[in-house]
């Protein structure tokens, strides 16, 4: 390998690490500052070559990986309050704001519509599932409930 | 006028193997996992920023529209690699070609420089194939 290829390559390898190292994290009080520290870059570097590889800068994939995890917990019926410490936002009100931007509906509202589908499904599980792959696949109402 | 694709479907050997691989390996969201009676399962997956594209990750084995015949064929088909079931984009290929490779991804193709920008291939854990692409962006 040549010595540009190889210290692009390098490059690269930091910011995979940087990522991954969000992507365990979150749900800690981490900072920008910590995430480039632990990948060896300067603050400004760092946020630079991220968003370039990418294409968001690294506070705003940290709060995306928080918010997707906050929608999987919503989904399985934790409370508003627990989802909001266990992702890592500082207050539960910050991240009900954050929430209702992305989703234009509050958190506590999403958890109900989510819970009331998951319900649905249970006793109309042919209701998840386009008809055609239903008849095809021989999946009748009597075979299921 | 059709408008878009909501459906597509991948066809699986396992599907506890293939949440494993397309969830916690790829990074894909959960759609729908309803059971639908003894030993079936409706198994959907979105990509990480297309939330309105359900693949279904639809397990061949006998019953419905697979008889033994066609269970074996199609499972045969499947692990020697016959099928290519999609083209996946990504803002930079080397970073998510090392990061996947790092979760244990299997690639037949490292990132090479086509016409259309960067492409490597790789396969999921029942054998199908797909294209992992970083397109040209200038016009």
């Amino acid at each position: 390998m040549e010595p540009e290829q190889y210290k692009k390559v390098d490059l690269c390898r930091r910011i995979v690490q940087a990522k991954l190292f969000i992507d365990r994290h979150y749900a800690e009080n981490i900072d920008l500052e910590q995430i480039a520290c632990n990948a060896y870059f300067s603050k400004f570097h760092f946020s630079r070559l991220f968003k370039k590889t990418y294409g968001k800068t690294p506070h705003h994939y940290l709060t995306q990986v928080r918010i997707d995890n906050a929608v999987d917990l919503l989904k399985q019926g934790m409370s508003v309050a627990d989802v909001s410490f266990r992702v890592g936002f500082d207050s539960s009100t910050s991240f009900a704001a954050l929430f209702k931007k992305h989703f234009g509906l509050s958190p506590s509202d999403y958890r109900a519509k989510q819970l009331e589908r998951r319900a649905h499904f249970a006793v109309n599980p042919l209701h998840a599932v386009p008809n055609c792959f239903a008849e095809r696949h021989g999946w009748k109402k009597s075979n299921i409930q | 006028m059709i408008t878009k694709v909501t459906h597509m479907c991948i066809y699986v050997l396992d599907q506890d193997s293939a949440y494993g691989f397309y969830v916690n390996k790829l990074g894909f969201k959960v759609h729908t996992d309803a059971p639908m009676g003894p030993g079936a399962r409706w198994l959907t997956v979105t990509p990480p920023e297309q939330p309105e594209l359900e693949i279904t990750l639809f397990l061949v084995k006998e019953g419905g529209m697979f008889d033994p015949e066609t269970t074996r064929t199609m499972q045969d088909l499947i692990k020697k690699g016959t099928f290519g079931a999609a083209v996946f984009t990504c803002q930079d290929l080397m970073a998510t070609y090392e990061e996947l490779k790092g979760k244990g991804v299997e690639f037949v193709k490292a990132p090479t420089k086509e016409f259309y920008g960067y492409e490597a291939l790789f396969k999921d854990d029942s054998g199908n194939w797909f294209s992992l692409s970083q397109l040209n962006t200038e016009k």
